[in-house]
């Protein structure tokens, strides 16, 4: 597979606090081994542990782990203990120091044994809380960039259904917080800037936008029948939803800004849901039931040019639902029934090849992280339906909730500092 | 046989409520037998105990037939609140979803004020999102025939809850069954009419 990394630029000269690239020397088809060098204070601990398990949920760093006693070693008064570093496999070091203003970054090369980036973070969080995480987030995702090109995902959230309630929790599983009211709301959605989302309620039925930062809804379309699984256009100007009173359901356009909704597929009395926006906005993927069975296919974003998408003789009792396009615009991540339960696929968009990358338990909703290599989606392995996260590359995944069951997560665009 | 109307009182129908037949009954206000204590005359009691006898017995009469007509509006009730099953991932009448709602019809044009709602839902398996739409379906396919069968399209309307409110938990095809189904709830009307035979 082609790196990402190997066709970026070195250093991105136009923005000096983003982008920034390190070259790092480390062995081809590896993880840079990082270590992240303990600091002082009350928060030092804290602060190395979220960087590390940042890195380690990245799945594209190694973060070296230290014992008590080689963290001590591993940097002297005058700087890293280059040998030691060295010894241990590590191609970078980081320091990241908690200040009165945020935090101080320093990242040192160890094949250079140069300091090879400094930087100051602001922040007015109080230590340990949600927004001072979010900040170590987007430091972890900055190196992230830095060492490997590609931007971490540290710094994003999930969105999720449980109890009658939409919640959001953070990518390491912390911060569980409810964003809704209890209600019937259903199938979250991020609009682009990650400060607004969307969801269907079922009674009464409608779908509504509600803003973060200030908790406010308000509903956006509204009637009889039912509104289902509405998702922003990439833009932002638009919600895209299921509706359907008598003669089936179809997906319907509405602006932001109101007004009514513009009817886009002609299902004929079948059932139309789950819509996912392409990333440049052009083409939507969506399940259809108009074939008789649940099944996935795309279309325009005016609604023209449906093509199935999903071969009709993958399996038996062909279900194929809750399509999700990556961010990469290469992949359509769904669900599909499989031996008389649902596992993940993804089908490639060029070539319609299939690739199963689930089989333990019930596995169904899958949701892309930004980066396109992690997905988030709802899984019974543990018992209980519960998020999961599994990296494509490596077929790794760990468990994001724990507790109630959920189902229909979102997982969030990379979000701004809070 | 003579029919009489059988009038229900109701504020508000709640056809669902009145499922396993648990019905009210409402006695008549039963009249008081006064003694005046003015017995001056046998003629005259005699006459008075063989009117208090008359009134028992149209006291009985009227109290029966009131029970009576109770229990054929309630059973016209029940009648409308009876559930229809579906078949897995299917919208299609079975027979006995057709034969439930050809009874519902009499009872919906004798009562041509009551309106009624039909809720959708689906079992537990397949996406929240899909289930929506099937349970719509099934709640659209339910108005279809009964506006098929003469009821006006204007008294019916239709929403889905999905998979959102299981009628019974568990996990086996008899739980699924009984989740896969269309409920009805009746209203606007005061009184619940039972059709004519």
């Amino acid at each position: 597979m082609l790196s990402v990394a190997a066709l970026r630029p070195l250093s991105a000269q136009d923005n000096a606090s983003r982008g920034v690239r390190i070259g790092l020397t480390y062995d081809p088809g590896s993880k840079p081994g990082v270590v992240v060098l303990p600091v002082t204070g009350s928060a030092g601990d804290s602060v190395r542990a979220i960087v590390q398990r940042d890195f380690d949920f990245g799945d594209r760093i190694n973060p070296i782990v230290l014992d008590a006693a080689t963290a001590s070693e591993a940097s002297r008064g005058s700087g890293p203990n280059w040998p030691l570093l060295a010894k241990l496999g590590a191609a970078a070091a980081v320091q990241i120091t908690p200040t009165a203003s945020g935090f101080h970054l320093a990242v040192f090369n160890v094949a250079t044994k140069q300091t090879a980036l400094i930087r100051d973070y602001a922040t007015s969080a109080a230590p340990q809380s949600r927004a001072w995480r979010a900040a170590l987030h987007g430091i972890a995702d900055d190196l992230e960039e830095a060492f490997t090109g590609v931007r971490g995902i540290a710094r994003t959230r999930v969105l999720f259904e449980r109890g009658k309630r939409i919640w959001v929790v953070d990518s390491d599983g912390e911060n569980v917080m409810p964003v809704s009211d209890v209600g019937t709301p259903l199938s979250p959605s991020w609009d682009p800037s990650g400060r607004t989302i969307t969801y269907s309620t079922i009674v009464p039925a409608g779908i509504s936008v509600l803003d973060l930062s200030s908790g406010r809804a308000r509903t956006l379309v509204s009637g009889p029948g039912v509104f289902i699984s509405p998702v922003f256009s990439p833009d932002g100007s638009s919600v895209v939803y299921a509706h359907g009173v008598d003669a089936g359901v179809d997906l319907f356009t509405v602006p932001l800004s109101g007004g009514g909704g513009r009817r886009l597929s002609v299902g004929r009395g079948s059932d139309n849901v789950s819509p996912s926006f392409s990333p440049d906005g052009r083409r939507i993927v969506f399940m259809s039931g108009r074939a008789g069975h649940p099944e996935i296919y795309t279309m325009d974003a005016d609604g023209t040019n449906v093509d199935l998408l999903t071969p009709l003789d993958i399996g038996e009792n062909a279900y194929r639902a809750s399509p999700d396009w990556s961010p990469d615009g290469r992949l359509v991540a769904f669900q599909s029934q499989i031996g008389g339960t649902f596992q993940v696929l993804t089908i490639n968009l060029r070539d319609r090849s299939l690739r199963q990358l689930t089989s333990d338990g019930r596995n169904e909703d899958p949701s892309w992280a930004p980066d396109g290599r992690h997905l988030t989606f709802v899984s019974n392995r543990s018992g209980v339906r519960q998020l999961w996260v599994l990296d494509i590359e490596t077929g790794r995944s760990r468990q994001l909730t724990r507790g109630a069951p959920v189902r229909v997560p979102a997982w969030s665009p990379r979000l701004a500092a809070e | 046989m003579i029919r009489r109307t059988a009038v229900l009182s109701l504020a508000l129908l709640s056809v669902a409520a009145l499922d396993g037949c648990r019905r009210k009954v409402v006695s008549a206000p039963a009249p008081v037998a006064t003694n005046t204590g003015n017995a001056d005359s046998l003629a005259a009691l005699r006459a008075r105990q063989r009117a208090d006898s008359i009134a028992a017995a149209e006291r009985a009469a009227r109290e029966a037939a009131a029970a009576s007509d109770q229990r054929s509006a309630g059973e016209a009730a029940a009648v409308l609140g009876q559930k229809v099953y579906f078949d897995y991932d299917r919208d299609n009448l079975r027979d006995d979803a057709r034969a439930t709602l050809d009874a519902k019809v009499p009872i919906l044009i004798a009562n041509p004020s009551v309106t009624l709602s039909i809720t959708g839902h689906t079992d537990e398996r397949g996406t929240a999102e899909y289930n929506l739409a099937l349970g719509q379906r099934r709640a659209a396919q339910v108005k279809r025939y009964l506006t098929s069968k003469g009821v006006e399209d204007a008294r019916l309307s239709t929403q889905s809850m999905g998979d959102s409110q299981p009628a019974v938990q568990g996990t086996d095809e008899s739980a699924y069954q009984q989740n896969r189904r269309a409920e009805f709830q009746a209203s606007g009307a005061n009184t619940l009419v039972a059709p004519r035979s």
